[in-house]
């Protein structure tokens, strides 16, 4: 599904991602996990295709194509999903108008007809329920006013319509409480299948034991310095970052 | 509203350039160009008028010679040599057009490209059109149907000659000559424009619409339009302007009366896209507009206007609050692009007990733009328990542009509630890289990132005028981050 090989990228000439390798299949769930400052927000802002991110060096490919070739709007369609740490509020667009217009851009991009209301309309059905959306939601603008949670829970609604082959959920489980997480990885998990994939970045294990990765990374200083079975996870949260630091200086 | 599909949008946005620059090849009775009392009279006998309106012309012409020019507007632009326009110009055609099929076709497709079609209009939406190319009015649709019910809607000189009393009784009521410089302008020279009067409680069933149009080079077009709607009787106007690309400025300077008496209630619609001048900021129409409105015991009048034309714009579509419990409303997004300058905003006068008056300004500035809000709020001293709430809301899209307000409150009456809130924003990076992400391109991203901050403006507009606004609002603000 992806392959990044020595991925370098830094922000104002400070160099954060230094030499990063990661591979992902389809069907996989990977989790990265890492200290505060060591590139887990960078990495999927890279690979969303933010500017204010310079690549030095590396690359990226995505099913078959050259990731970093493509502008921003692309990789999107092709299939790329951000769900954001910090979701975005666009007073006075609706939800439904916002995805209405997202999902007619990527069939476009496909060459397929735009959709009918009445199956946008029964997908808006179908896809908030799996994430117990107040179809109300659906209809206010853009994460305006909405709550932490209700933010978090519209970034699943907008991945379950827009059907994405590969996530990123960068700190989705930040901020969210208990009922919240437990809703928020249901979602994801009812979205898996054989043909996507996730990177679930985190800070914490709590989110883990919701949504059960195939293989866990631990990313720091700007490179994947450890991976291994879901276990890794809970040793990180029992040992702490230091162990990896110890380790990673003898 | 919601129906409207961004597809659409994105066919208007592969034309990139100013959609209404062409030039219709009419011949046209032009006078030579300058400005004096033998050209007044010129107008006024061409246009076959009674004593009593050259009089009015020529009274506010002599008004005019002794006032100069405003200069405190947040505007700079070279003042229009007055001596260098020509007052008149008209399509040449001697007979008066019997029916629809009379009228020039060149003419009417002149109308199909503005994309208002007078067959279309009728079938698919019901607006009755009065179309004004330069200064004579064309055509004037549905005229039958309204005069059934006592409507009458033509265009202004129709109305001289037809209702000569109703226009004397209340022309230069709302805006009298020595209101201002452009105002005493209009008055003398003004060529055409709409007329129109509701009889006392018929409840208009249509939307009235007129199309001005500026042609002819070198011409300025000053037209007026006085809508008189009596006891509570109901009307909603639209108004919408293009002008070809030239790149000499022209000069528009219009007066607009409203008179909403008891009960009655006035919805003004404009849209307004003058060509704004090129890239460089060269050409444009100046448009120095007076509208305002008065209104009766428990009238309403509501201005709602969506600018995103001409090179300068000056214009502040007003309500005199007369009547006790009267309303007025003034809904606004102005947009200014490139070299554009615009200061509009409003007057609230509130002369009445329990007024009151609500104020939406957003304005949008890209490019190298200068947008100024500027409103006033006034409370009479027997204003008792009016209200006012003022939002001023400034979206700025680059670094260079600028967004002023100028509030300014006068209150002698201590009952009275006053709100103002303003806000100013950068059109978020964040808001675009998250469109970016969901696959939606900048410009869509943009277009649905200004309609969304417009909103409350845009759902103010009849059906079919919200759908041209949204467009244009794409139009204008193409390619403008930065």
């Amino acid at each position: 599904m992806i392959t990044i090989t020595d991925l370098h990228a830094s922000i104002n000439g400070k160099e954060i991602l230094k030499g990063l390798n990661l591979q992902v299949k389809a069907g996989e769930v990977h989790a990265i996990m890492g200290p505060n400052g060591a590139g887990k927000s960078t990495l999927a802002s890279v690979l969303a295709g933010r500017e204010d991110y310079e690549v030095t060096q590396g690359s990226v490919d995505f099913d078959g194509v050259d990731l970093l070739d493509m502008d921003t709007e692309d990789r999107a369609r092709e299939g790329l999903f951000l769900a954001f740490q910090y979701p975005i509020e666009i007073p006075g667009v609706s939800n439904i108008n916002f995805l209405r217009t997202a999902i007619n851009e990527i069939r476009e991009h496909k060459g397929e007809d735009a959709i009918s209301a009445k199956d946008f309309m029964a997908k808006v059905r179908e896809k908030s329920a799996l994430v117990e959306l107040d179809s109300k939601l659906a209809s206010r603008s853009v994460n305006e006013g909405f709550s932490g949670g209700e933010k978090k829970r519209n970034e699943i609604f907008q991945m379950a319509m827009l059907e994405p082959k590969l996530s990123i959920l960068d700190e989705t489980d930040s901020g969210l409480d208990i009922d919240a997480l437990r809703i928020v990885a249901n979602g994801v998990n009812k979205l898996k299948s054989k043909e996507n994939a996730s990177i679930v970045i985190t800070h914490y294990q709590r989110l883990l034991d919701y949504i059960v990765p195939d293989v866990v990374h631990v990313l720091y200083d700007g490179k994947i310095v450890k991976s291994g079975p879901k276990e890794l996870a809970l040793e990180l949260e029992e040992k702490g970052y230091d162990w990896i630091k110890e380790e990673l200086a003898k | 509203m919601a129906d409207y599909t961004e597809n659409e949008l994105a066919k208007d946005l592969e034309n990139q350039e100013y959609k209404f620059g062409f030039t219709t090849d009419i011949e046209s009775d032009t006078i030579a160009k300058g400005l004096s009392e033998d050209v007044i009279r010129f107008i006024s006998n061409k246009k076959n008028e009674p004593e009593w309106l050259l009089e009015f012309r020529l009274n506010a012409f002599k008004i005019w010679n002794e006032m100069t020019e405003p200069e405190w507007a947040h505007v700079h632009y070279k003042k229009p040599d007055f001596q260098d326009i020509s007052y008149y110009s008209a399509p040449k055609q001697t007979k008066k057009y019997e029916s629809w099929d009379d009228v020039d076709p060149e003419m009417k497709e002149t109308m199909a490209k503005l994309g208002i079609s007078l067959e279309e209009q009728k079938r698919l939406t019901g607006v009755a059109v009065d179309f004004v190319m330069d200064s004579v009015s064309v055509a004037t649709s549905f005229k039958a149907k309204l005069k059934e019910l006592g409507i009458i809607f033509c265009s202004f000189s129709e109305a001289v000659q037809e209702y000569p009393e109703l226009v004397k009784a209340n022309m230069g009521t709302v805006v009298p000559s020595t209101d201002n410089f452009y105002a005493a302008l209009n008055s003398a020279v003004f060529t055409d424009g709409s007329f129109c009067y509701i009889p006392k409680g018929v409840k208009c069933p249509m939307e009235l619409s007129t199309y001005f149009r500026i042609n002819e080079g070198g011409t300025g077009q000053f037209e007026r339009t006085l809508v008189v709607a009596d006891e509570g009787s109901y009307v909603s106007y639209l108004e919408g302007c293009t002008a070809p690309q030239r790149d000499e400025n022209q000069l528009h300077a219009a007066v607009v009366e409203l008179i909403a008496k008891d009960n009655a209630e006035i919805k003004y619609s404009t849209v307004q896209n003058w060509y704004p001048g090129d890239k460089e900021g060269k050409g444009g129409i100046f448009n120095f507009v007076t509208k305002r409105g008065i209104c009766g015991t428990a009238s309403k009048i509501s201005w709602t206007q969506v600018e995103t034309g001409s090179a300068v714009t000056w214009k502040y579509p007003s309500c005199i609050l007369k009547g006790d419990h009267s309303i007025g409303e003034f809904y606004s997004v102005a947009v200014t692009n490139n070299f554009q300058q615009a200061d509009t905003g409003t007057k609230m006068i509130h002369l009445g007990k329990n007024t009151k008056s609500t104020i939406i300004s957003k304005g949008i500035s890209a490019g190298k733009s200068q947008n100024s809000y500027r409103g006033l709020v006034q409370i009479h001293k027997n204003a008792d328990n009016a209200r006012n709430f003022s939002q001023c809301d400034s979206l700025l899209m680059t670094d260079e542009c600028g967004a002023h307000t100028f509030p300014y409150i006068e209150c002698k009456n201590s009952s009275a509630k006053i709100e103002h809130e303003a806000t100013t924003s950068k059109i978020g990076e964040d808001q675009i890289f998250y469109c970016l992400q969901r696959g939606i391109s900048e410009e869509k991203a943009i277009s649905l990132i200004v309609n969304g901050y417009c909103k409350e403006v845009l759902n103010q507009l009849p059906m079919e005028f919200a759908v041209e606004a949204q467009k244009l609002l794409t139009i204008s603000l193409e390619g403008s981050v930065g």
